[in-house]
C-alpha cells in the first residue's frame, strides 16, 4: 500500500501511540482490502461507545491514556447507558459504572457526546459527497444512500481510528465507481396506500436486507414520496437482516435520479420482482407471537426524531395507557429536548410514556426478566428483539402500537394488508 | 481420506475444530452470545448451537457494526470460534481479530475461501486451519 509522507509518520510512532495504533490497525485492514492507498476523511461517527463487556473498554481506555485525540469532527453513537434515568430500571451497578467509563473515555478524545444512533437527524450531518468514516449500521446505509456522503461499512474499533488519523482505506463505497447499484429490484402491483403507511418501510427493508445481502440493491417503482423517517426505518431494517450499505431509489436518492444513474449505465447482476405476498410474509415473520398479551411498547430505533414525537403527540393526547403495558421511548437528549421546548412531550408523558436518552433497550440491560412480549414500529428492534433479550415481539404500526398500549393487549389494524 | 484447501489469509493464525458451517449470513451482535460462545439469532439456522472451539464458516456477516466488538469480547473470553471461514473479505470478522492481536496478542485465524472451496465443506468434519491459511479436513 502506498503511504503518504504523513502516513508513515503516524505510523511510525513520531505523533503519538495513539496514532501509532490506530495506523497500524488501518494499515493492516487496508492491506487486507487491497486498498492501493488511504485517504482523507473530514468526519466521523463513532459506534465503538456501547459497553458490552472488559474488551471493548479496554480498547477505549488504552487510547485515551495514549492521549488519543480526533482530527475531525466526530459524534458519537448511543452508549451502554442513560445517564439520565438508568437508577429507575434494573441496571447493575457495575454495569453502569462500566459504562460510563467507555462513555468518558471516548469523550475525552474530543468527541462530541451526541448520544445518537441517528446522527444524520442531528447538526452533526454529513453533505452529498463528504468522505467520511461512520460506523452504526443504520447511519451508514442513510448517509449513503439518502444523503449521497461516502462511508465504508465501518465496524466498531476500527471507527475511532479512523477519527484519530484522519485516513482510510481508499476503497469500496468511497469510491464513484463502487457505488453503482448491482440487484434491481421492482415493486409489483403495491398499492399506493401500501406505499405510504409508515409500517411499508421496515417490512421492506428487511426482505431487501435479505435478498441483497451485502450487494447494492436498487429499488425501481416506488410511487411514493418517502419521508425522511421512512427511509431511516428502510434503511434501519435492511441493515439488519442484510449487510446493506447504501441503497438507491428510482426517482428518490440523490444517486439516483434514473434507473440508468442508479447502475451507472451498467446492466443489473439480478433482478428480483417483489409483490404483495411476499411482503406479507416478511411483515408476519416480524412477529415471533401469535398470542395477544403484551407487557411494553417501544418506539424509537434508529432513535426518535422531532417529527415521529410530532406524529405520536396528538395519537396519544388525552389519552392513558393500560396500567399493565408500559410504553417507553427510545431518544437522544438533544432531540428529548427539542421535543420538550415544542411542548411535544407533555401529552406523551400524561399518556403514561417514559422516555430512555442516549441508549436503547438493545444495548443497555435496563428491562426487568418481567418484559416477555414487546411490541414495535421498529423494523430493527423487531429483528434483533429476540436474541438479543430473549423476549418475544409485535410488529405494528404508530397507531397500533399506542391503541395496544390503551387496550393492554396486541390490536392491529389489518386492512392495509389484506388489499 | 482427508481433503486441503488453501484459502486466503485475512488473519494469520492457527485453530483446529468441528466444523460449524451455515450458507447464511451471522450478525454477531444479536447472533453470537460472547459470555456464552452460544448463536443467539432466532431465525438463523445455527441458533443454539455453540460456536466456541469450533471453525465457523458463515459466508459474511451482516447487521450491526458492533459485530466486531462482540467477537473481540469472546477472544478475549475464550468463548470466540477456533477460526473462522468466510467466503468473502470480511473487514468486520477480520477486525476483531486484529484488534485481538494488538491488545492481547492473540489474532484467531480469518481465512477467505473462494465459492467452490466454501461450498465443500460440511458440519461436523475436523478442520485444522494453519497460518498460511491451509485447512485441513479430516
Amino acid at each position: 500500500m502506498d503511504l503518504s509522507a504523513h502516513d508513515r509518520a503516524l505510523l511510525s510512532g513520531e505523533l503519538g501511540p495513539a496514532a501509532k495504533t490506530a495506523m497500524s490497525i488501518l494499515v493492516r485492514m487496508g492491506e487486507i482490502q487491497n486498498a492501493p492507498s488511504l485517504l482523507d476523511i473530514s468526519q466521523a461517527h463513532i459506534d465503538s461507545t456501547i459497553y458490552m463487556g472488559e474488551a471493548g473498554l479496554e480498547f477505549a481506555e488504552r487510547l485515551a491514556s495514549y492521549g488519543a485525540k480526533v482530527v475531525v469532527p466526530t459524534s458519537l453513537n448511543v452508549s451502554g447507558l442513560d445517564e439520565c434515568h438508568w437508577r429507575e430500571w434494573p441496571v447493575p451497578e457495575d454495569w453502569a459504572n462500566k459504562a460510563q467509563r467507555q462513555m468518558r473515555a471516548y469523550q475525552s478524545m474530543g468527541c462530541v457526546p451526541t448520544w445518537t444512533c441517528a446522527p444524520y437527524q442531528t447538526s452533526m450531518a454529513p453533505k452529498f459527497g463528504q468522505q467520511i468514516a461512520w460506523g452504526e449500521s443504520n447511519a451508514i446505509v442513510f448517509a449513503n444512500s439518502v444523503i449521497g456522503a461516502r462511508t465504508e461499512r465501518y465496524p466498531d474499533l476500527l471507527d475511532i481510528c479512523a477519527a484519530i488519523t484522519g485516513r482510510v482505506p481508499a476503497v469500496g463505497l468511497h469510491l464513484t465507481e463502487n457505488r453503482a447499484g448491482q440487484l434491481l429490484i421492482r415493486l409489483n402491483n403495491v398499492p399506493l396506500a401500501v406505499q405510504q403507511d409508515d409500517s411499508f418501510y421496515p417490512v421492506l427493508g428487511i426482505l431487501l436486507g435479505r435478498l441483497a445481502g451485502n450487494r447494492i440493491p436498487v429499488i425501481d417503482g416506488l410511487e411514493a414520496r418517502p419521508k425522511e423517517d421512512q427511509l431511516k426505518a428502510l434503511g434501519a431494517a435492511a441493515a439488519s437482516s442484510g449487510a446493506v450499505a447504501l441503497f438507491h431509489i428510482v426517482g428518490v436518492t440523490p444517486e439516483a435520479p434514473i434507473l440508468n444513474d442508479a447502475f451507472q449505465g451498467r446492466s443489473p447482476h439480478e433482478t428480483h420482482t417483489i409483490d404483495m405476498d411476499e411482503l406479507r410474509r416478511t411483515r408476519r415473520e416480524l412477529t415471533t407471537t401469535p398470542e395477544a398479551q403484551l407487557d411494553m411498547v417501544v418506539l424509537g430505533s434508529p432513535h426518535f426524531s422531532l417529527a415521529e414525537f410530532r406524529e405520536l403527540a396528538p395519537l396519544v393526547s388525552g389519552k392513558c395507557r393500560h396500567r399493565d403495558v408500559q410504553f417507553l421511548i427510545t431518544t437522544s437528549r438533544i432531540m428529548s429536548a427539542q421535543a420538550r421546548e415544542a411542548g411535544l412531550l407533555k401529552p406523551i408523558e400524561d399518556f403514561g410514556a417514559r422516555l430512555t436518552v442516549d441508549t436503547c433497550i438493545l444495548a443497555t440491560p435496563m428491562l426487568p426478566k418481567s418484559i416477555r412480549v414487546l411490541m414495535t414500529n421498529s423494523g430493527k428492534y423487531a429483528h434483533y428483539t429476540p436474541g438479543l433479550l430473549a423476549a418475544q415481539v409485535v410488529f405494528g404500526t404508530m397507531q397500533d402500537c399506542v391503541r395496544s398500549a390503551v387496550e393492554g393487549r396486541v390490536a392491529r389494524d389489518e386492512s392495509l394488508w389484506e388489499m | 481420506m482427508g481433503n486441503v484447501i488453501r484459502g486466503k489469509v485475512l488473519v494469520a493464525g492457527e485453530g483446529q475444530g468441528q466444523l460449524l458451517v451455515s450458507n447464511e449470513p451471522l450478525s454477531f451482535w444479536g447472533g453470537y452470545d460472547h459470555q456464552t460462545g452460544e448463536i443467539i439469532d432466532r431465525r438463523h439456522p445455527l441458533s443454539g448451537t455453540i460456536a466456541s472451539g469450533r471453525v465457523l464458516a458463515i459466508p459474511h456477516t451482516v447487521g450491526s457494526s458492533t459485530t466486531t466488538a462482540v467477537l473481540l469480547e469472546s477472544i478475549r473470553a475464550g468463548t470466540a470460534p477456533a477460526a473462522i471461514l468466510v467466503n468473502d473479505t470480511d473487514s468486520f470478522l477480520a477486525l476483531a481479530s486484529i484488534v485481538a492481536d494488538e491488545l492481547y496478542g492473540r489474532p484467531i485465524a480469518v481465512i477467505s475461501l473462494t465459492q467452490n472451496q466454501f461450498a465443500s465443506l460440511r458440519s461436523g468434519a475436523v478442520a485444522k486451519v494453519a497460518a498460511d491459511g491451509t485447512v485441513a479436513i479430516e
